[in-house]
Parts: C-alpha cells; structure tokens; sequence
C-alpha cells in the first residue's frame, strides 16, 4: 500500500543549521497493516509523516501509495489517498466554524467542491450517525462552534473527520500526546475501533512503548533519519516493553536510560 | 439632516456596503489584509466611466468594471502567493501601480459622465425624483449581491475558502488548493470594489482620480459597525451586517456633519473614520479583523 525507498530530506541545506532530518528511509507497508512508530525526539518521525501527506517534498527518493508514484503530488491532491489526524487538537479542526462544517469539509475530501450547499440534511443524518459513536452528546451540538469544544472532543472529532471518505491510509503523529490520561484511553480505543472495522492502512507514531506494542500489527522505529528497528508477527507478540526498550539501546549502540523510554 | 442628505447617505452607504463585504471577505474569510482596494475603487470608476463616455452600454461597462477590480486582486494575490512578498506589502505594491494605470485610462484626472447615458438612464423620467431613484437602484444592485456571496460562502467551495483562512494547514490536508482559493477570493473581493466603483461613477456622474483614498479604512469602519451592531451568526447575516453596517456608519457621519455645534467639514470624515475604527482597534474586548494584524506588529 505505502512503499517508500531511499527518502531524504535536509532542512537548511549549506548553513550552519543543515540538518539531515531524513537519511534514506525505506519502508513498506502492505494493505491493512496498523504500524507504530517510535524513535526519540528529533529522530523525524513527524518530517517522515510530512512528507507521506505532502505538507514537505522530499529533496530525493521515491513515495508510492496505492500504486501511485505521489513524490511530487502536492498535499492537496494526495487527501484522497491519506488522511491525518495531528499532535496539536486545535490543527486538525477549524476552531472558527462549526462542528458540521468542520465534518462537510472532510466530507468532501478528494470529491470536488462545487456550488451546492455544504450543509444540507442528508449531510447532516450522516454526521450525527458517525458523532453518535463517540457517545459524547456530539451529535446533538451540530451547530457549535469547534472552538468551544475540549481538546479530547475535538481530537476524537479529528479522527470521525478522517474517516468520514473512504481513504486508503490513516496518518496519526502523536494523535493523544496532547490529552488527559481517561481521553488519550478513549481516543486510543476509537483509534482501535475504527482501524480493526475499516482495515484501513494505519500508521501510529507514539512515545509510549507500551501503546506501540499494544496496538497494531507492527512496530518500525527511526533514529536520525533512517528505520532502525522492524518487527512484526511472533518476534513481536511476545515481546515486553524491556525488550523493545533494550533492543533500541542495542540499535543505537549505546546504553539507554530506560526509564525516560518508558515514562509516558 | 434633511431628507435628499439622507437619501444620499443611504445611497452611498450602499455603495460602500460592497466595500464593507470586500474588507470581510478578505481580512475576515481569507486573514488576508488587503490594501488593494484604495486603488480597485478608482479603478472600477476609472474603467467604467471611460467606457461609458466612448458610446458603450452601461450595463457592459459596470460588469467590466466589476472583473478590472477583479483583476488587481489576482495581481496582489500573485505577489504574495508566488513571490512571498508579505500580503499587506503585496497590496500596497498593487494599489500605488493602480494610480498610474487609473490615470492612464482616464488619459486625465476626472472623467465626468453626468451628461452620458448610465444604467440609471432609463429609470429616470418616470416621475421618481433622483434622490430616491439612486437608492433604490443602488439597493437593488447591492442586495442581489450580497445574496449570491452569502450563498457562496455556504457552498462546498465558499467552505473551502473559510477554512483556508481559518486553518490553513487543516484546508490543505481536506485536500483543498489553498492558494486557488485565495486567488478565487481576492479575486471576488475586489470585483466588488470595481463594482462598487462602477455604481459610484454612474450615482455621482464622475470618476476621479482622488475617490480611493481612504476607502479601506471607511470599509473597515463599516465592518465593525456592522459585527458590533448586527448578529454575525451564519454567512447571510454576517454579509448583510457589512451593509447595514455601512449605511447606519453612513447615516452617523451625516448626522455629525449636519450638527452645526460640532463645526465638521466634509474634508474632516478621513479623520472622523480614522478616529472611529482606531477606537474600536483598541476597545478591550471588541473583536475587529485588524485585531491578528496588530498582533503581530508586537
Ligand atoms: N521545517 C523545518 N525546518 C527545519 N528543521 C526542521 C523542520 N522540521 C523538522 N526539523 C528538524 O528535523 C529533525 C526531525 O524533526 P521531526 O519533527 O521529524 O522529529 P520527530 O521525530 O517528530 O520528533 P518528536 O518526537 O519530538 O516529535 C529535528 O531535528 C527538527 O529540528
Ligand atoms: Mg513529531
């Protein structure tokens, strides 16, 4: 489904700055899989992401998605392959408009946008059917603004969003970094949900190692630009959270201090 | 104030709630400051009185004026889109250029027309004095308008452009263009401004080289007014605000004007607006579209 080759991207190249953020990453993800990324701060799992969507072009290297070579696509014509939900609740919604312009918005994505009425009823039946699953009383404050909503709520809003058109990956950088511990539970097992019901091609980044080996089918991690640690299947199901910790020290070559890995 | 300064008030306050919808579908719906239209008002007076006085139809020339004003905008939007050039420089470069092309079209500093044939023409003669006709005329234009772009930003593609706006990063991963937009936008935005132009030739019976200054802060006074005054909720009453918002700003400088006891001059309304829109810039709490812009000026 998503298969990239040799992707290198360097930020403020030929100044004191240069910075080397992705160095030949090769990865490929067959359709359905759910993979959890991980890797330390700065590793360039987010610049990894930005470039799977388009919001950056890589300087070298080759993306494919669904068969497609999309290197040179721009953001806006890769939504109707790959859709995101961001670290930061108030990126990922308009906090300005409504929660059903918000929801006709992702509604239209990859369809083109004509004149018709972004709102109409049989919009709006759609959107309370999918807000109704998050049972937050959602459905009946259509008409709310985004803004007024919590960062939790607009998150979980976020991912009803990315799924609202069928689309052939899902992208999460971070998606519950920003929430409280009972919201970043319920928001992961949305996640769960909605990845296991669509099987949709999914990839995770997270901090957490715990949450990286328990949910998905697979686990990558980066470390300075480049995949340094793959596992799926067996290796991986029995798999604790010390093995997955010490194996990243012995990636890395050097001895970790677990217990910054393991806090959060 | 006696009723044809009255009428006039209405009429021009009209006219200038196309300037007002133009301000909010830039600095509000797109957060782009645009200066431009100090000099697409001029321009559309300029494109259309011109054409008016070489023999064409009125209602030809007001349309082409409308897409000249059109034109100025892509042109800012393409220097801050393709070029980077900070939006509110953009325009400013756009706006001093119109000068010199708003003259040359004229070929001179002030075109009259009030001799000419105009789309008032052949209302007139039918009984109803001027000072009501004008407005009623100006009216009808004005709220059919209005109307079409309330019922735009409620489409699909007018949501596309709000959210461009309003979350720029979002748009682009909803899979809109959001440089197209804003071409789109800029584009409409000041088409008004030519149109309005084109009204206020044909009202007025002149274009001049003069009538631009200052037209984005009365705009921008008309905004407020309107937003401080009227309910903002959903597109078609936020788009109607700026009208009526522009007639009761329109209405309240008349007023002032004619109070001898203040001892105005009409050449002292640059710096009544000026003073006005200042005012509500720094009333706590007032919410204004130059609130962001003087923000980052910090
Ligand atoms: N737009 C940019 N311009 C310059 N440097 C950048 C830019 N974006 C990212 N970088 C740099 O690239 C490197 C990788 O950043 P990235 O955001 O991908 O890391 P990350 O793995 O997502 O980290 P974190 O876990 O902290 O989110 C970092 O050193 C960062 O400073
Ligand atoms: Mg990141």
């Amino acid at each position: 489904m998503i298969n990239v080759q040799d992707l290198r991207i360097t930020f403020g190249k030929n100044t004191p700055n240069e910075n080397k953020a992705l160095q030949g990453v090769n990865l490929s993800v067959a359709e359905g899989e759910f993979v959890t990324v991980i890797g330390s701060n700065g590793a360039g799992k987010s610049t990894f992401m930005n470039c799977l969507t388009g919001e950056l072009i890589a300087d070298s290297g080759a993306i494919t998605i669904d068969g497609k070579d999309v290197s040179r696509w721009k953001a806006a014509r890769r939504s109707s392959l790959v859709s995101r939900v961001f670290q930061d609740p108030l990126a990922g919604t308009c906090e300005a408009l409504t929660i059903e312009e918000n929801l006709s918005l992702a509604h239209s994505r990859g369809q083109k946008r004509g004149f018709g009425l972004a709102i109409n009823n049989t919009k709006r039946e759609l959107f309370r059917e999918r807000l109704s699953r998050l049972r937050l009383g959602l459905e009946d404050r259509l008409a709310d603004k985004m803004g007024l909503l919590s960062g939790g709520q607009r998150q979980a809003v976020s991912l009803i969003m990315a799924t609202l058109q069928p689309t052939k990956c899902l992208l999460l950088d971070e998606h519950t970094a920003a929430l409280d511990p009972r919201m970043q539970a319920f928001v992961l097992e949305l996640t769960n949900d909605i990845v296991k019901e669509t099987g949709i091609t999914t990839l995770m980044i997270t901090h957490s190692m715990g949450q990286a080996l328990q949910f998905g089918t697979r686990t990558v991690m980066l470390h300075e630009g480049q995949v340094v640690l793959d596992v799926s299947g067996e290796e991986r199901s029995s798999m604790t959270i010390h093995d997955l910790v010490d194996m990243f020290g012995r990636v890395r070559g050097e001895e970790l201090d677990s217990d910054s890995l393991l806090l959060g | 104030m006696n009723l044809i300064s009255f009428m006039g008030a209405i009429e021009l306050g009209l006219i200038y709630g196309l300037i007002a919808l133009a301000v909010f579908l830039s600095f509000r719906i797109l957060d782009f400051p645009d200066l431009t239209i100090d000099g697409s008002f001029p321009l559309g007076a300029a494109v259309c009185a011109t054409m008016i006085v070489s023999g064409c139809n009125p209602v030809l020339a007001t349309v082409i004026a409308f897409f000249a004003g059109g034109m100025a905008g892509l042109v800012t939007a393409f220097l801050n889109l393709r070029f980077k050039i900070l939006n509110l420089l953009a325009s400013i470069l756009t706006m001093i250029a119109l000068y010199s092309i708003n003259l040359r079209i004229m070929g001179r500093p002030n075109v009259p027309i009030i001799t000419e044939e105009t789309i008032l023409t052949s209302f007139e003669g039918q009984g109803l004095p001027g000072y009501y006709l004008k407005p009623i005329i100006a009216a009808i234009i004005v709220f059919i308008v209005a109307i079409i772009v309330a019922r735009f930003l409620n489409s699909d593609y007018g949501l596309a452009m709000r959210s461009t706006g309003a979350n720029q990063k979002m748009a682009r991963a909803q899979g809109i263009d959001t440089n197209k937009t804003t071409y789109i936008g800029m584009a409409l935005s000041n088409a008004l401004v030519g149109l309005a132009g084109a009204l206020f030739a044909q009202m007025n019976g002149f274009a001049d080289i003069t009538i631009g200054t200052g037209t984005i802060v009365i705009g921008l006074a008309a905004l407020i007014a309107g937003e401080a005054i009227f309910s903002t909720r959903g597109m078609l009453m936020a788009v109607l605000a700026c009208i009526f918002g522009s007639i009761v700003y329109r209405i309240a400088i008349g007023l002032a004007l004619n109070a001898d006891s203040i001892g105005l001059e009409p050449s002292d309304l640059n710096l009544v607006t000026a003073l006005l829109v200042t005012i509500a810039l720094i009333l706590p709490g007032a919410k204004n579209p130059l609130k962001k812009l003087m923000k980052r000026g910090h």
